[in-house]
């Protein structure tokens, strides 16, 4: 299938990775930085701080790339999510086979107007989540996914 | 019949078990000599007689009834639930009988309910009652009049107790009592002192083994495999017996493991993966991966026979994952392999055992192809078969990376034939 009849994940989502990588590595500093100048000096804690800065670009870095890697595909009979750079993962989940379709949102991804659309089937393993959709088009591939299964549904 | 029943008055005593045991271990001898600290044993006594009392009540307000097609249960006194199961959802039957229940003539049944539904107990009924009824909801449950009477089964396998203590003597918890033992010896006529010690520290994890052995032995001895109208009927124990039925059709998933130690006998075990959890006490844990064992040790041959019956007419897994994928699995790779067609897919695998496991497209949940760095450098991925519950059915691994899109295409198209057929 050509690369570009993939869908991706709104251009927004990587505002709401930024801003997720900035508060873990502010926390993450915070702490390291109260923990070592507690026990141990000002020197470590902020060296201690500039280690997990460094981490936090490289998180942030991780993050960015793997918005890119987001991809999902509604085809005739099934839906393909595809995700990740390092450990490539494709998944075909057929619509007969949906058991539900949850949309969630957490506070970040709310406030930009994003939503998360998972698809649940009887295998634990199934591995089909698609983060950061626009509202309206979470919501459109809801009411999609639930009417195609509901059309195709297969006894387990 | 039709009103409502219920369970055997024992039931509570059984469903104790082995915990009663263990306190009136505990309470004899105070009852029993009494003398200076008579309110110890009044205050024993007392609790005996609260605990036998709150087993009457849990008997007494327990109740079941057939209901039309379905199955009710109630039960609890404060928190009344009443439950009902659709007996057209029957997965299978089992009747369940640990050695206690036994001695009383008791028996347990297991209605497993498709999807996660769980399991309805009725536990404890004499063991009659509990043939008759068991006959009756099997045929309800088929659509059928409900005084059908049960087919007759035909024996496939019995498995000889004598292969079962030899298979587990080839087993890893043997394996690791056997290095225990040595390592303690050679130890023991080095420093007595620290050995003692470390025996000492060592004994839980000891028990532990025993207990595992104790298990698998009993669930494996006298293992006999059924073929009966409905699927195939298992039945084994020495203490406590069980027999489960594998509903036709019902089945998910099968997998044939050869341990390492067992292949020069050319013995194997056989598992299956039938859909629907049993949930309960003894299960809380260990939920993860609930496969069936359907023959525990059985030979090659006994094996192919089980196998043509639950996936008949499945291929031969005869195509191999190019040699350089020897860099990403070193161990796995002289057992990798896989094959499929337009109604099976199959896959083999496992470092020291060799796994092979079966899946029917029909019941094909979802599939995956996964491409790790290292596969990617290799030029290789690996496509996974997903079926219904906790643990995968296949894995085709570090097949070609264009082979193993090939291959998704072809089982996604495959799997979408057999649904609709």
């Amino acid at each position: 299938m050509p690369p570009e009849s993939w869908n991706r994940p709104s251009p927004r989502l990587r505002q709401v990775r930024h801003i997720e990588a900035i508060a873990a590595t502010a926390a993450g500093v915070v702490a390291i930085a109260v923990v070592l100048a507690l026990t141990v000096d000002t020197i470590a804690a902020i060296g201690g701080s500039l280690a997990v800065l460094a981490a936090g670009v490289v998180l942030d870095i991780l993050l960015q790339r793997r918005v890119g890697a987001w991809g999902y595909l509604e085809r005739e009979d099934d839906l393909l999510v595809r995700r990740g750079l390092m450990i490539r993962r494709l998944s075909v989940v057929p619509y007969g086979r949906m058991q539900f379709v949850d949309v969630t949102a957490g506070p970040i991804e709310r406030s930009f107007g994003l939503a998360t659309v998972r698809l649940h089937t009887a295998a634990a393993a199934t591995d089909a989540r698609i983060p950061g959709l626009e509202a309206a088009e979470a919501a459109r591939l809801r009411d999609q996914l639930a009417a195609l299964g509901e059309a195709n549904a297969a006894g387990l | 019949m039709n009103g409502w029943n219920r369970l055997h008055p024992l039931s509570p005593a059984v469903r104790a078990g082995r915990a009663l045991i263990a306190i009136a271990f505990i309470f004899l001898p105070s009852l029993v000599s009494g003398g200076n600290n008579q309110w110890d044993a009044a205050w024993h006594g007392v609790a005996l007689v609260a605990l036998i009392a709150l087993g009457f009540i849990s008997w007494l307000v327990t109740r079941w009834r057939i209901d039309g097609n379905d199955l009710r249960i109630e039960t609890g006194l404060l928190r009344r639930s009443s439950m009902r199961y659709p007996l057209s959802q029957v997965q299978a039957i089992d009747t369940v009988r640990p050695g206690i229940a036994r001695m009383l003539g008791l028996s347990e049944l297991r209605l497993r309910m498709g999807g996660t539904g769980g399991a309805a107990r009725l536990a404890y009924l004499p063991a009659l009652q509990a043939d008759e009824l068991r006959a009756r909801l099997l045929a309800l449950s088929q659509g059928a009049h409900e005084h059908t009477p049960e087919a007759p089964d035909r024996e496939l396998v019995r498995v000889p107790p004598g292969r079962v203590a030899a298979a587990l003597v080839l087993s890893g918890p043997t394996v690791v009592l056997l290095g225990y033992v040595i390592v303690f010896a050679v130890w023991s006529s080095a420093d007595q002192h620290a050995a003692r010690t470390v025996a000492a520290a060592m004994f839980p994890i000891l028990l532990g083994n025993a207990v595992a052995l104790w298990r698998r032995f009993n669930r494996s001895y006298n293992a006999t495999v059924a073929e009966a109208p409905e699927g195939l009927r298992v039945r084994s124990g020495l203490v406590e017996t069980t027999a489960e039925t594998i509903p036709r059709g019902r089945v998910q998933a099968v997998q044939m493991v050869e341990p390492l130690l067992w292949r020069p006998f050319g013995w194997c075990r056989l598992e299956v993966d039938v859909a629907g959890r049993v949930r309960d006490r003894n299960d809380a844990g260990r939920g993860k991966r609930r496969l069936r064992t359907l023959l525990p040790v059985g030979t090659r041959s006994e094996a192919a026979e089980l196998l043509a019956l639950l996936v008949p007419d499945a291929p031969a897994a005869e195509r191999k994952p190019p040699a350089r994928a020897r860099w990403k699995s070193p161990l796995r790779f002289h057992h990798l392999s896989f094959g499929f067609d337009e109604r099976y897919a199959i896959a083999t695998g496992g470092r020291l055992a060799r796994i092979a496991s079966w899946v029917p497209l029909t019941k094909v949940q979802s599939l995956r192809r996964i491409e790790g760095p290292v596969q990617r450098r290799l030029g290789l991925a690996t496509v996974y078969i997903d079926t219904a519950g906790r643990s995968f059915g296949a894995a085709f691994r570090d097949l070609d990376g264009g082979d193993s899109s090939v291959a998704l295409e072809r089982l996604t198209g495959f799997a979408r034939a057999a649904r609709r057929r």
